[in-house]
């Protein structure tokens, strides 16, 4: 699009968990260097389409290329920030230790992380403000620290592209902040992120490209193009609340 | 052997032995069990302990030697069967995992008691001591028994300190490490297959019966201890060859006990004191912590009190409220 070759560039994907499809014929491709919000009602396949995009689960049909080539041969150029339900928290381990994980792909296999891994797993906590926790154990941790946790561990991943399943979700107004900062410094960095994301409210606050999901993309481009109500109405059909102030749509709720 | 000699048992080269093959046997099993234990597969060690006894049967029957090598060659089939079987049982039915480990588990057990009492019957005269897999007689074992057990046992070790890494990142978050291009369906089965070398290397000393509990029991209890993985995995190791220690020397003590029982009853002692005794986790220290919380937010209320006439607690603790 805007650059020669596209982040992420996706062709005719569709995932089905049983019979029934949950992403349906998904193409698209998305510029570098932007926050792209991926946003949807629920079961519109939104985390599917992420995990599909890293190949955590099969596909049907598709696909998917990261500049410009398969994604077997660029997997460390993305980083991943899985939900934080997804794992027992009561795991024996540290945050720091959590954090060295994004480096494993680097390492290869056998070896260990060393005091480099370390230094730079540091170097992320403090990005994320959880310096004061890296030897805490993940369990005394609240919410929002595990998220940010989870950030730091893909920040020491060092990659272009970043996939993000809600990390707003279940967590304080501190880390939310915290979060939105250093998604904008990626930014900056030249970095893509894709978000899976819940509240429509943030959505034109938070990113500069919005993806409607709903089984079958429905609409994808920059947020003021696209974030409108028509697009809105569409993606979720009639399960939207919409409150009209001075021509702006103001979403009060949508389930 | 008489049951009074406890130092002159100990010099004997042919106990040495057996009992350096107990201990590098509780280590590995003891090592294997806890990360089967961080993935939530407590139950798949015993699945493949109990799938374990028709595999080794089937392979007496065909060759007709106790070699542990056609035993191992027996119980992995059989263990990769019965994974193959719970899994296709989880895939294609409404039945929940634990409920099809129970029905698999039971299968293979009954099928591997009618081999046994079959072969028992037979005339094969080099049956003699195929009883003992169930419950284990680790002084029936012949040297070079032990001396194959105590290689595969320290090459199971061996192996989970080369991949430690590896199957941390598995039992923690293996959506993650998939994304990082683990062959996380690969280190599974290899975890998996591991475990079914344990299992049957462990089968002459403690029998499959109890095998998993020598798996799994000392993982638990080194948790107690610690909030490291790699100070717990190393413990749960140790742990295991104290069990496997003192079931052998309590077995060869005394008139032939069968050792798995005793392994695992000296497991569940240090069970039992991890339980009480251990530091946060422990019955005693939470008691003791509660005792203490309780004391302090009683004398800060009385304080306050005096002062104020209200009671007011300051927040302590983090910087940010819970999410």
């Amino acid at each position: 699009m805007t650059t020669a070759v596209s982040p992420l560039s996706v062709q005719n994907l569709t995932v089905a968990y049983q019979k029934k499809p949950v992403l349906r014929d998904i193409s698209f491709e998305i510029p570098e260097g932007k926050l792209i919000g991926i946003v949807g009602p629920n079961g519109a396949g939104k985390s599917t389409l992420i995990k599909a995009a890293l190949g955590l689960i099969p596909r049907v049909t598709g696909e998917v290329t990261l500049y410009g080539r398969p994604y077997k041969e660029q997997r460390k150029l993305v980083g991943y920030v899985p939900q934080r339900e997804s794992v027992d928290w009561d795991f024996p381990t540290s945050a720091l230790d959590v954090v060295m994980m994004g480096r494993y792909g680097h390492l290869g296999w056998f070896k260990r992380p060393g005091a480099k891994e370390k230094e730079l797993a540091l170097a992320c906590l403090e990005k994320v403000g959880m310096t004061d926790f890296a030897d805490r154990q993940i369990s005394q941790l609240s919410g929002g620290q595990q998220q940010r946790i989870f950030l730091a561990r893909a920040l020491a991943q060092d990659a272009q592209l970043y996939f993000m399943d809600e990390p707003f979700v279940g967590v304080d107004a501190a880390t939310e902040k915290a979060i939105i900062t250093l998604l904008n410094e990626l930014k900056l960095q030249g970095k893509t992120v894709l978000v899976v994301h819940h509240d429509l409210s943030t959505v034109k606050e938070y990113f500069d490209w919005v993806m409607l999901l709903n089984v079958q993309l429905m609409a994808l481009g920059p947020v003021d193009d696209v974030f409108t109500k028509d697009n809105l109405q569409r993606a979720y059909g009639g399960r939207l609340a919409l409150l009209n102030r001075d021509d702006d749509a103001i979403i009060v709720s949508a389930r | 052997m008489g049951s009074i000699d406890w130092l002159g048992l100990l010099v004997d080269p042919n106990t040495q032995w057996i009992l350096l093959g107990s201990i590098l046997l509780g280590l590995s099993s003891g090592v294997l069990g806890s990360f089967a234990y961080l993935r939530k597969q407590s139950l798949m060690g015993d699945a493949l302990a109990h799938a374990a006894l028709p595999g080794v049967c089937i392979a007496f029957m065909l060759t007709g030697s106790k070699s542990i090598g056609f035993f191992l060659i027996g119980a992995a089939a059989a263990g990769l069967i019965a994974t193959f079987g719970i899994g296709f049982v989880t895939r294609n039915t409404r039945i929940k995992q634990d409920s099809a480990l129970g029905i698999v588990l039971s299968v293979f057990f009954g099928l591997g008691i009618v081999l046994l009492t079959q072969i028992q019957h037979g005339d094969s005269g080099n049956q003699s001591g195929l009883d003992k897999f169930l419950f284990g007689q680790a002084a029936s074992m012949v040297h070079s028994d032990v001396v194959v057990m105590a290689a595969v046992a320290l090459l199971l070790v061996v192996a989970c300190s080369l991949l430690f890494k590896e199957f941390k990142l598995l039992s923690f978050d293996s959506g993650f490490a998939k994304g990082l291009g683990y062959p996380v369906a690969l280190l599974d089965q290899l975890l998996m297959f591991l475990i079914v070398v344990a299992v049957v290397v462990g089968i002459q000393a403690v029998g499959v019966v109890l095998m998993s509990a020598l798996l799994i029991t000392p993982a638990v209890s080194a948790r107690y201890w610690t909030e490291k993985v790699g100070v717990m995995v190393v413990l749960s190791g140790v742990f295991g060859s104290i069990s496997g220690l003192i079931g052998t020397v309590a077995s060869t003590a005394a008139n032939n006990l069968p050792t798995g029982p005793l392994s695992v009853l000296a497991a569940t002692m240090l069970f039992v004191v991890s339980v009480i005794f251990a530091p946060r986790r422990g019955v005693v220290s939470k008691a003791l912590l509660q005792w203490s919380v309780r004391k302090s937010v009683l004398q800060e209320k009385k304080r306050a009190g005096a002062v104020l006439g209200t009671s007011s607690v300051p927040a302590q603790r983090g910087e940010e409220g819970q999410a």
